[in-house]
């Protein structure tokens, strides 16, 4: 046994499968601008599926883990179907994405509020004021429906990828 | 598919560029659709604009309608107020007097 005790989380009020997912602007952050998208817009340009990743801000070894992971396992190739969601400004995704030679998009929402709609926020202890989304994922499908959905109940908790792989349907 | 058609105008720019926020404020006077695309502060982090307009400073307006690229604030707000002005002005301001906007 570990010698540190798991933050509980619990169970998360979140789209399920076959609801649809909110949607939302905020500025999309790439490796060279930001600028304002909506997700809907966004799924519908891409003509399919689209990976939803929800992640602690960027900085953080949570989101750092979760990002390497899904490179290692080449999720950067299928990166016009995936995109992040955090709580760090425009320029901390923006310097993620750099210092990480990474070529995934994320919105950027430091007012949290995306994580909230989703029903996957969560208030830092001793960051007064600070909120960030727990690690989620969901698979949309060309409407924004949901087709899957992995979200983290303890902090930290990461998925069984490979499992989260299957999940998604991305096996 | 899309249900909202892309803006014609992308404005490359820089958060709190004074320079940038005059054309900001003619687009908006012109009530000009467009798109904003945020670069970092530092010239080297600006491929983008480069890519685009040959330069690495902001302001840049690239206006699908015309097919103008331009970079330069005033050049840009000369531009702006040639194509999608009403004339110098005093002019606009006389025309625009017994309407309400």
């Amino acid at each position: 046994m570990p010698d540190f005790e798991v933050v509980e989380l619990g169970p998360a009020d979140h789209p399920e499968p076959g609801e649809t997912a909110p949607d939302f602007t905020r500025p999309l952050v790439t490796d060279e601008f930001w600028e304002d998208r909506t997700l809907s817009e966004l799924v519908d340009e891409r003509d399919g599926r689209t990976i939803l990743v929800f992640t602690p801000m960027t900085g953080s070894f949570l989101a750092k883990y979760v990002w390497d992971e899904l490179a290692e396992r080449d999720w950067d190739e299928r990166a016009d179907r995936v995109v992040g969601v955090t709580a760090s400004t425009p320029y901390g995704v923006k310097r993620f994405l750099a210092d990480n030679d990474s070529h995934f998009t994320f919105f950027s929402d430091p007012g949290n509020e995306v994580a909230a709609s989703y029903g996957i926020d969560h208030d830092l202890d001793g960051m007064t004021g600070i909120s960030e989304p727990r690690v989620a994922f969901f698979a949309l499908d060309a409407d924004c429906t949901v087709e899957g959905a992995w979200i983290a109940t303890d902090w930290p908790e990461f998925p069984d990828y490979d499992d989260l792989e299957d999940e998604l349907g991305l096996v | 598919m899309s249900e909202t058609a892309e803006p014609p105008i992308t404005f490359y720019r820089l958060q709190g560029c004074p320079y940038c926020e005059r054309v900001t404020r003619l687009l908006n006077e012109y009530d000009l659709s467009y798109r904003s695309r945020f670069v970092e502060p530092m010239h080297s982090e600006r491929n983008v604009v480069k890519r685009v307009a040959g330069v690495r400073t902001v302001p840049v307006v690239v206006d699908e309608n015309t097919g103008v690229t331009m970079a330069e604030s005033a050049n840009i707000v000369d531009y702006l107020e040639s194509t999608y002005g009403e004339g110098d002005r005093p002019d606009a301001a006389a025309a625009s007097a017994g309407g309400d906007d």
